[in-house]
């Protein structure tokens, strides 16, 4: 596919480039020397907690806020010097949904389609579009304001792509929204992605990384603690717990000894959990899960339920910068977050 | 591959990022039209350019008016009064702009259209736009009440004047309340603010009242206040009266706030974290 409007003489393969970007406000340091890169048409997930500078590295590539020092260039475009062109390439999604309330759903697209220069009927057929596109023909007219949250991120997302930018920057798509209408953006997310989009998504969630990103950049006090591809990080900070339910919560011993006999992760690894009759293993591999599925077969246990759960964002913290994620909470500059 | 993605803009290459004075236009056009869906929305939004007018006529020429100007003169008064009133309309109209803009930063819309490549002026320049058109609507209801009340006008180009230059101070006027509105962190902070600077300067003038019966030192400042200015050319120009004076202070008075206060508020707009 041809991507529009990509600097030509930018190098290949990097849609985005972060280089020693710092941001300050008075004491906090919302930035504080990020380096990353998204390579065109792969999903770069950005994983922190609150405060950890995801907004604000996102409202810097987004031209919104000027960084103290560093540099950085999307689809080939110098965000500080070049501003208006990088404007062009851009798609953003903030984190709340910044479409307006009182213009109904049509009226929203049709703005925003006029404003980078469509014809009336080119942005009328490109609102339509989209607006089908998102599954929204049928509140196309109503305000906004009557939007539930799913319409409302569904609509935030088209709006982002009436450009057909190179670059989206999506910044925390899901936060706050319930399970379901999480799983509609991540839907359309992919979606996006499978149709070449490049995009930079912000995350407080380790599944959400997992789902969409191919790569992962964790960031903590406005600085990169980890980065690479999710499976690498995800085995260095010891992958998945396998929680194990005997059928018999009298097996629950007899089923830890069996994992820590065979050694399969280690030894004393396995730790029973009486609260809920589980046993819970730390597995690294697919392998692994495998292995430890066939000893327990092999004692003649039988179970009633067997679940992978993933490292929570704390957990990752832990093993990866030795604090958990919530300690960052406190220096928050309240902006940085709430700001929209 | 979806069509969603693949159609082009239409619009100008990036590796063009100057936006042509059509573009400018365009962009402005589109965001007026954007302020006009939010009345059709909201009609109550129209509530202070349809009411004030009315209210503060009738207020000041019936409970006022006869204390001011004595029961007899009660139709004299109402030629005082419209006038004044009408550069006061302008002054509120205003105020309303810089909370309306508020606003528009507590969502997030505001940082949808500051990434998008259009020029940073044209969403103050829409809202200012249908702003000088609710200034227009209550200053032909306030006329209307004025004429209803018994207000005459010997000099109809004059009027057209009078309101040509309450519009032009209207928007010097605009610009700071837009600052305001953008640097301030809630719309009531606003209200309050153009509150506390607005009734000062609009009853510490020559509109409901002369001057001549004010202290020494109030004079000092009724004197410079160039709403008092503003209200008095609009007299002089509807019903006759040395004009030339007032309409060059009005006039430079919006001056000035235009070159000073636009600069500011478009650089407020533009870099507001």
């Amino acid at each position: 596919m041809t991507r529009i409007d990509k600097n030509p003489d930018a190098a290949r393969d990097a849609a985005v480039t972060v280089r020693g970007l710092v941001k300050h406000y008075g004491e906090t340091k919302a930035l504080d020397g990020v380096d990353l890169d998204v390579r065109e048409g792969t999903v770069l997930g950005v994983l922190g907690p609150n405060g950890a500078g995801k907004t604000t590295l996102v409202r810097c590539l987004s031209t919104l806020i000027v960084p103290d020092s560093g540099h950085a260039t999307v689809a080939g475009y110098d965000v500080l010097r070049q501003p208006r062109q990088t404007r062009r390439v851009i798609g953003l999604t903030g984190q709340y949904a910044s479409v307006d309330e009182k213009l109904s759903g049509f009226e929203n697209l049709y703005l925003i389609g006029r404003l980078l220069d469509l014809s009336r009927r080119e942005a009328r057929a490109r609102a339509d579009g989209l607006l089908e596109r998102f599954s929204l023909t049928e509140a196309a007219k109503r305000p906004v304001g009557t939007y539930s949250g799913g319409m409302r991120r569904r609509l935030d997302l088209a709006a982002s792509m009436i450009g057909s930018p190179a670059v989206l920057f999506l910044d925390e798509p899901t936060t706050g929204l319930d399970p379901r209408t999480r799983n509609e953006v991540w839907t359309e997310v992919r979606r996006m992605v499978a149709e070449g989009a490049t995009v930079l998504l912000t995350t407080q969630y380790m599944e959400e990384a997992e789902y969409l990103a191919s790569e992962l950049t964790v960031v903590d006090r406005g600085k990169v603690v980890a980065g690479g591809r999710i499976a690498e990080l995800k085995a260095r900070v010891g992958g998945r717990t396998l929680r194990i339910t005997p059928a018999d919560p009298l097996e629950l011993r007899p089923t830890a000894a069996a994992l820590d006999e065979f050694g399969l992760t280690g030894p004393g690894n396995a730790t029973v959990d009486v609260g809920s009759a589980s046993v819970l293993v730390p597995v690294l591999s697919d392998e692994q899960l495998t292995a430890v599925v066939g000893a327990l077969t092999a004692r003649g246990i039988t179970l009633s339920s067997l679940t992978t759960e993933l490292p929570s964002l704390d957990e990752v913290f832990l093993s990866l910068t030795g604090h958990k994620a919530s300690a960052a909470q406190d220096d928050v500059p309240a902006r940085e977050e709430v700001a929209v | 591959m979806s069509a969603a993605i693949a159609t082009p803009h239409a619009g100008a290459p990036a590796s063009d990022a100057r936006i042509g004075l059509r573009g400018h236009l365009r962009h402005t056009g589109a965001l007026i039209r954007r302020n006009l869906l939010w009345i059709r929305q909201d009609p109550e939004s129209m509530f202070d350019a349809v009411l004030f007018p009315i209210v503060f006529c009738l207020l000041f020429v019936f409970v006022f008016g006869g204390a001011i100007s004595g029961a007899d003169n009660r139709q004299e008064y109402v030629n005082y009064l419209v006038p004044g009133l009408m550069a006061m309309m302008g002054m509120n109209i205003a105020q309303g702009v810089g909370t309306g803009f508020n606003q528009d930063f507590q969502t997030g819309v505001m940082d949808r259209f500051r990434s998008l490549p259009i020029g940073r002026a044209s969403v103050l320049i829409a809202k200012i736009v249908v702003e000088i058109g609710r200034m227009l609507v209550a200053t032909a209801i306030l006329l209307a009440v004025g004429f209803a009340l018994g207000l005459t006008v010997s000099d109809v180009p004059g009027l057209f004047a009078a309101v040509g230059l309450s519009m032009v101070f209207g928007f010097g006027v605009m610009w700071i309340f837009l600052t305001l509105g953008v640097v301030m962190k809630s719309a009531q902070a606003v209200q309050a603010m153009g509150f506390l600077v607005l009734m000062p300067l609009q009853f510490g003038s020559s509109i409901f009242a002369p001057t001549s019966t004010m202290p020494g030192w109030l004079q000092a400042f009724t004197d410079y206040n160039p709403l008092s200015s503003l209200a008095d050319a609009a007299r002089g120009l509807m019903n006759g009266g040395p004009v030339a004076h007032d309409i060059l202070i009005t006039v430079a008075w919006s001056a000035v706030l235009t070159a000073v206060m636009m600069p500011i508020a478009v650089r407020k707009y533009s870099t507001k974290a």
